[in-house]
Order: C-alpha cells, then sequence, then structure tokens
C-alpha cells in the first residue's frame, strides 16, 4: 500500500468535516474525542476507507477509538489490507 | 435509604460543576398569560415586573387568543379533561382523528398522526419507518429532538454539510446500496433563522429515490404565502414525505404535535411508533384549542402577514442601529454578540430596560457564537417593537457594539 495513505486520509477528513475557515487538523490531531467527527458522521469515513481500498472493516473494530486520528485510521487500513 | 449521602454528594458535585461552567439554566416565573406584555419574576422572589417578551414561540400571537381559549372551554364542556387512556385503547375521540384532517388539509400531506408533542413524534417515527438497510441522512444542524429520534433508530446514519446540497448528493450517492434512503432537516433552522433548501432536496431526492423528513416545527402556521410552512415557501407542498411540526409554538402554544406525510408512512407510525403507542395523546381541551387556531389561520393570513411585516421592521431597526445580524428572512433574528458574558450581561441588561430576550451561547450554539435570539410575534404592536428597539440601541451603546464588526466585537470581548 502506497506511503500516502495517511495523506488522502487528512485530505478526505479535512473536505469531509472542517468548516470553511477552520484551523487545519494535523495527523493525530483529536477527530472523535476532539468533537471534529460526530459519531453520526464516522459511517462516511468507514465507507469511503472501504470503497477507497477495497478492504471491509468490521463494525466492532470501527470504533470511535480506532477512529479518532489520522494515524490511528491509517493503521486499521493497513491492518485490514494486508488481511 | 437508597438515597445515601454519598449519592447525594455525587449529583451536588456535577450540578456545581454546571454552576462553575455558567452552564445551569434557571427558569424564570411568568405570573400572566403568554403574549407581547408580560409579568415576569426574576430573579426568584423579586418583585413582578412589567416587561415585553422578545423571546417567545408565539409567531401568531395566538396562545392566548380569546377566541382559541373560548374553543377550549368549550372542548372541557363537550369532551371532558383526560382520557386515561392511549389511543388505540379507548384514548381516542372524534376531535382526534378531526384535528388530524384538519392538519392533514393545512399542510398538503395525505394523512396525519397526532403525538403528545414534536418531540414525541421525532423520537418515535424513525424506528416506525425504516430498519437498519436502511440509512438516514441528516443535516449537521438539526434539532436535538431529531438527532435523539435517529439515536433510538436502527438504520445508518450520516450526515452533510448544513444546508450544503452538493455535499448531500455526495452522500445520496454513496448510500446507493441502501434499501431505503430518508434525508432529514428542519425547515427552518431554530437557532440561525435560516430555511432548508427544500426545493433543491425534493429534486435530489427523486434523483436517488430518497425519502425527504422536515421538522418544521419554527415554521407551520406563517412560513409560505398562506403560512402552510416550508414546503409553500419552496414551491414544493405535496412533494415532502414526512413533515414533523408541534403545536406548542405558532399553532396555539400549548402541546403536542405529529407526523403529517405519506399514508403508509403515517400508518407505520400508528402501528409502531412508541411515544404514540405507550403515552395518552393530546387532551381534548387543547385539541378544541387547536382546532380553532386552524379555522382562524385557514380563514385569514392576517395574522402570517402582520408578523412578516414586524420581522422585517424589527431586522431593519436592528440593521440601522448597527448591530451584527445572522441574515435570513423569517421572525428568528439573532442578535450576534460571540462572546458568552457579553450575551448574558446584555439579556440582564436589556430586562432592566424592561425587554426580555435571553442569552444563547456554546453549547447551545457552537463556540463564540453567543448571541441574543430575538422572536417576532403578530402580538407585537410597533410601539412594542419600536420600545423594544429603545432599549436595545441603549444597552448596545452602553456595551459600545453598534457599528461594530464581528471581529471589533471579538477583540474587545474575547470569543
Amino acid at each position: 500500500m502506497a506511503d500516502d495513505v495517511k495523506d488522502i486520509i487528512l485530505k478526505y477528513v479535512t473536505a469531509e468535516y472542517l468548516e470553511d475557515g477552520a484551523d487545519p487538523i494535523g495527523f493525530d490531531t483529536p477527530l472523535i474525542s476532539g468533537g471534529i467527527v460526530d459519531s453520526f458522521s464516522m459511517v462516511s469515513l468507514k465507507r469511503f476507507l472501504e470503497n477507497k481500498y477495497k478492504i471491509s472493516i468490521p463494525d466492532d473494530q470501527a470504533t470511535p477509538e480506532a477512529f479518532d486520528s489520522v494515524d490511528k485510521i491509517a493503521v486499521l487500513v493497513r491492518k485490514f489490507a494486508q488481511s | 435509604m437508597s438515597f445515601s449521602e454519598k449519592t447525594r454528594t455525587t449529583y451536588q458535585g456535577i450540578l456545581q460543576g454546571m454552576k462553575d461552567a455558567g452552564l445551569f439554566k434557571q427558569e424564570r416565573y411568568i405570573h400572566s398569560p403568554q403574549a407581547a406584555d408580560i409579568e415576569v419574576e426574576f430573579p426568584t422572589g423579586a418583585s413582578v415586573r412589567k416587561v415585553i417578551n422578545m423571546c417567545a414561540n408565539n409567531y401568531l400571537g395566538l396562545s392566548s387568543h380569546p377566541e382559541v381559549v373560548k374553543a377550549a372551554h368549550e372542548g372541557m364542556d363537550l369532551r371532558g379533561y383526560g382520557m386515561s387512556s392511549v389511543r388505540f385503547i379507548c384514548g381516542t375521540q372524534d376531535i382526534h382523528r378531526a384535528l388530524e384532517q384538519k392538519v392533514t388539509a393545512f399542510l398538503g400531506t395525505e394523512d396525519t398522526i397526532l403525538f403528545p408533542s414534536c418531540m414525541d413524534a421525532n423520537a418515535g417515527v424513525f424506528e416506525a419507518i425504516l430498519t437498519k438497510d436502511d440509512v438516514m441522512i441528516s443535516d449537521r444542524l438539526v434539532h436535538a429532538s431529531l438527532i435523539d429520534g435517529i439515536r433510538l433508530c436502527s438504520a445508518m446514519q450520516d450526515t452533510f454539510k448544513h444546508g450544503d446540497m452538493a455535499h448531500l448528493e455526495q452522500k445520496l450517492e454513496m448510500h446507493q446500496d441502501r434499501r431505503l434512503r430518508l434525508v432529514i432537516t428542519d425547515g427552518v433552522f431554530s437557532m440561525d433563522g435560516d430555511t432548508a433548501p427544500l426545493d433543491k432536496m425534493v429534486a435530489l431526492g427523486e434523483k436517488y429515490d430518497a425519502m425527504i423528513l422536515v421538522d418544521d416545527s419554527h415554521a407551520s402556521g406563517f412560513i409560505g404565502k398562506t403560512g402552510r410552512g416550508t414546503h409553500e415557501k419552496c414551491g414544493v407542498v405535496g412533494k415532502i414525505d414526512v413533515i414533523t411540526t408541534t403545536f406548542g409554538k405558532a399553532l396555539g402554544g400549548a402541546t403536542g404535535g405529529c407526523v403529517s406525510g405519506r399514508r403508509e408512512l403515517v400508518e407505520m407510525c400508528r402501528q409502531r411508533a412508541r411515544p404514540y403507542l405507550f403515552s395518552n395523546t393530546i387532551a381534548p381541551v387543547v385539541v378544541m384549542g387547536i382546532l380553532k387556531v386552524f379555522e382562524i389561520l385557514m380563514s385569514s393570513t392576517d395574522r402570517r402577514d402582520k408578523l412578516e411585516k414586524n420581522a422585517a421592521y424589527w431586522r431593519k431597526g436592528l440593521q440601522e442601529a448597527g448591530f451584527v445580524l445572522k441574515e435570513g428572512d423569517t421572525p428568528i433574528i439573532p442578535v450576534m454578540l460571540f462572546n458568552a458574558k457579553l450575551a448574558q450581561d446584555f439579556s440582564r441588561a436589556l430586562y432592566e430596560e424592561g425587554i426580555y430576550a435571553v442569552g444563547f451561547f456554546f453549547p447551545v450554539v457552537p463556540q463564540s457564537q453567543a448571541r441574543i435570539r430575538t422572536q417576532i410575534s403578530a402580538g407585537h404592536e410597533l410601539h412594542h417593537l419600536d420600545r423594544a428597539l429603545e432599549a436595545f440601541t441603549k444597552v448596545g451603546k452602553k456595551f459600545d457594539i453598534l457599528g461594530k464588526t464581528r471581529q471589533e466585537i471579538i477583540d474587545r470581548f474575547g470569543m
């Protein structure tokens, strides 16, 4: 898998969840615990990842903790891309 | 004793935390009927004073209308006080069905079911009509009662950016594999007073085979040329699949709500919606009052026309005085102050001037978006609005915010 996974996820999260003019976020910015992504909106992110990387993330693995930063999401994507 | 000292201390700590954070809400006791002129006891124990009410949802001024009050009295005489039963056992009177039919005719839908409140309608509707195979796609600023209803439903949940139809379209494309799609929005958003683009939403619904649900609680009775609601304003009467609304605001202001829309969806609510199945419906006395409200509204548009004129007059007056306002054309006109403490101090100073208007701040609105939300009524006369403008201007001068930009106010008072 290409090294730009984190860049792609960061770009998607910025476009999808940040309001215009909001402060930029980094790879380790807390997304869910930081109030940037609410629990209702997580589903889009999961579906984006599954479509983009042709993977399937089981619901019990798609936890708020596992989705709480771009770094953590990239770990999850890599894990299921290899399995 | 089950409520031990340790338990009591736990709750006291939570409540003190709310007070320390400035989030503790306090009621103000009103010693008169709801109207433009009210008599308020605030703080508790203080002497009652007469003030002009600028923050009620009494948009059409019908909360204490003599004809509505008379109809309610008659309702009490003709159909009694309570039903002591849920609808499907022995809690349905002829007047309940008559009201459902009246709402259907007014909103231009296929059928209607009453709920004890719109909060209950929103809590019950999603679970009644959707399953885990479906998806709900909601505007990110929908009302808390819709959010609670969405949480209670097993369907997939997703959101789109506030009023952003391009983003909604992306979501509808993404969710084409679901059995059913439901787009959820407020008609008029209560905090900002802006309106959902229902015409565009309906077009997307048709293109992507999605149902549309609108909570029109801050619109029913006065938005649109004959007051039918946001769907009338947007030219899509008959094309909204579900409208939820309240009788607790413009439509008499007492209690009650409903789900109105496609026949099959209303029937699903009658079979499955838990707040309908397990709670008494609207009391007969209130039903008779609401029936009278519809009789008044269907015979003349005078009240919504007056409301429209009042709202335009108030908005223009505030703009000329130099306040920063949220853009819009509804009777909800937020005066932006940005800073939470300023909003509270401003509200208190207005009260001293005989004007009752409440400050809103985080978490009710986003951080740095604190405001005084003013709400105009057909019950206001020009002298009320002139008096309120005078008071707003005086207090605005006191805090030196007139003619100042958002940034200048933030620089002075903080976010």
